[in-house]
């Protein structure tokens, strides 16, 4: 085991006709990973990702953190759904330390995680057109994004990394005004996502290239372990907001989209249907958000658990179920912090979609995973 | 595979005492436990006996600790009987002052609608060595990848992160770990962060 050379490095034996080709690690769009696939003509025959070029040792930083200081480092891995990826923790560390949350703190993450989905599925959006060669499907979402970055700029005070969800609640409390500048800005957005239908998801150009391709069946989608848009693209009706609720999503009625044909196009189409969703969610907790109160508990400086202990909780993020299981030895410190995220989760799949598919396919089947790697890496 | 284990002698688990069941008091007396979750824990129980241990159980959440041995009997039952079909998470924790290193599946159920809410934690121990060499020493587990297809990068994650060979597993590659990585396994307690 230890003699062999790493794949990549290793020469392979293989039939003449077979090309082993590396592509990436670097990459022009987002975060880095390589994906090792061998060719025969124009066909994949096998493929081998090999994640871990932007691994930051997250999890081995967070054991020498207290509970509060780990808090900005572990929204790197995902900077646009930085509200998401703390949520799990937070909720963790809640129950870890036996916090209640102020009713308005609840709605206000519900508010702020939904933005950040939509902040999240908009970037991913714009890569998956210029992936496809669709310029203006890179433009528009890159563009219509700062709509929702503004307004939780406007909440936070960070446009990109938040570090907003604290344990006890939320940092800051929303400033003036801000709920009648949220609905506008989300009903606008609305509008505005409703027309890339007739841009992109309606354009037969794309239909031709994702529809088919990379199918996964219910079984295997089940089998492999996938979350999220993935999984509910091959058929599964699996939405942690409806089916674990967390904080108040039991009190708003979230609706989850679900297609069944589980290929590259129905995977592509879902994050979008979630989008809608999220502006429904979001108009739905304005109304129903207690106008004042408190936003935050106060801690005691350095707080910690009552001895061994452990939990995991798990939210929807952006990019499916999203887990956080922290040990604790009773120190201010996590004794044991491991984030499960979707990207390496879905990453399973990736080889499994990409045998017998033509190469030319490999982007369309490899970005409509949802997948991101610099969270995948961790 | 779960039908032969009644001909199987009984083993204890003396020598795999996790030290969690230690802690977690047994609540059974003070505190009522949810009513769901106790009978998935007493099904477990009432198949596998005392070759099993339940740590804690909590609402939608049930752990049970099992001897190294007897893990692929009891992820096959999990799977079988009690319809849990994916894992959602595979952690590694090191406990040196034990001399183990615990590996925890966090295993969830997507084609059961009484189980969404449900995670069944399942943990088993392996033996560590102070001087690991990764895949050749005595830190060895078998393998869930038979059973959860869904443990694949998971369980390479762990071998490299921990050290822990999986016995059985098809492909314990390195996964995120630079390809020149010579250092200990960079997750557990004795490899310290620089300035730390």
């Amino acid at each position: 085991m230890n003699n062999e050379l790493p794949p990549g490095l290793a020469l392979q034996k293989v039939d003449e006709r077979i090309m082993t080709l590396n592509v990436g690690p670097q990459h022009p769009g987002s975060g880095h990973m390589r994906i090792i696939v061998q060719i025969d003509g124009d066909f994949i025959v096998a493929c081998d990702p090999d994640p871990g070029y932007v691994h930051r040792g997250e999890e081995k930083m967070a054991e020498y953190r207290n509970y509060i200081t780990n808090i900005p480092h572990l929204e790197r891995p995902v900077i646009h759904d930085s509200c998401n990826i703390l949520y799990p923790y937070v909720l963790g560390v809640e129950e870890l330390l036996g916090i209640e949350v102020p009713e308005r703190a609840k709605y206000i993450r519900v508010i702020a995680s939904e933005l950040n989905r939509c902040v999240y599925t908009m970037y991913w959006l714009a890569i998956y057109g210029i992936f496809l060669g669709h310029s203006t499907m890179f433009m528009w979402p890159a563009g219509d994004r700062e709509l929702l970055i503004d307004l939780l700029e406007k909440m936070t005070g960070a446009r990109v990394t938040h570090a907003h969800f604290v344990p006890g609640g939320v940092r800051n409390d929303l400033p003036p005004n801000f709920e009648d500048v949220c609905l506008r800005q989300v009903n606008y957005f609305e509008k505005r996502i409703k027309e890339y239908a007739a841009i992109f998801y309606d354009n037969p150009i794309l239909i031709a290239r994702t529809a088919n391709t990379g199918v996964l069946s219910r079984q295997d989608a089940i089998r492999l372990g996938t979350t999220g848009s993935v999984l509910r693209a091959s058929g599964v009706d699996y939405d942690l907001r409806k089916k674990e609720p967390y904080d108040v999503y039991d009190e708003l009625d979230v609706h989850s989209n679900v297609m069944k044909e589980g290929d590259s196009y129905a995977r592509s189409k879902i994050p979008w249907l979630d989008m809608l969703e999220s502006c429904n969610i979001i108009r739905q907790a304005l109304q129903k958000m207690p106008k004042s109160g408190s936003v935050r508990v106060k801690l005691k400086p350095n707080p910690k658990g009552k001895g061994l202990d452990s939990v995991y909780k798990r939210v929807e993020s952006g990019r499916g179920s999203l887990g956080c299981y922290i040990v604790s030895d009773g120190k201010p410190e996590p004794y044991r912090l491991k984030l499960s995220v979707g990207s390496f989760r879905n990453l399973i799949a990736l080889p499994y979609l990409l045998k017998g598919e033509k190469l030319g396919n490999m982007p369309a089947v490899y970005w409509s995973l949802n997948y991101w790697p610099v969270e995948a890496d961790r | 595979m779960s039908s032969d284990s009644d001909n199987e002698p009984i083993e204890t688990t003396s020598d795999v005492t996790p030290a969690s069941t230690k802690a977690s008091p047994t609540p059974e007396k003070e505190i009522e436990l949810p009513k769901f979750e106790k009978g998935l824990a007493d099904k477990i129980v009432e198949k596998f006996g005392t070759r099993i241990k339940v740590a804690f159980v909590k609402p939608d959440r049930v752990r049970i600790n099992v001897g190294r041995d007897d893990v692929k009997e009891v992820a096959a039952f999990l799977r079988d009987v009690l319809n849990f079909d994916h894992a959602e998470s595979v952690s590694g924790v090191d406990y040196p002052q034990d001399k183990e290193i615990e590996v925890v599946y966090h295993l969830g159920s997507y084609t059961d609608s009484s189980l969404s809410r449900q995670i069944l934690v399942l943990a088993t121990r392996a033996q560590r060595e102070e001087n690991p060499i990764p895949g050749n020493d005595a830190t060895k587990l078998p393998s869930l990848r038979e059973i959860f297809y869904s443990v694949e990068f998971h369980e390479r994650e762990i071998f490299e992160m921990f050290g822990v060979y999986f016995q059985g597993h098809p492909d314990n590659r390195r996964l995120l770990l630079p390809e020149d990585w010579a250092d200990l396994p960079p997750l557990r307690k004795d490899f310290a962060i620089k300035g730390r």
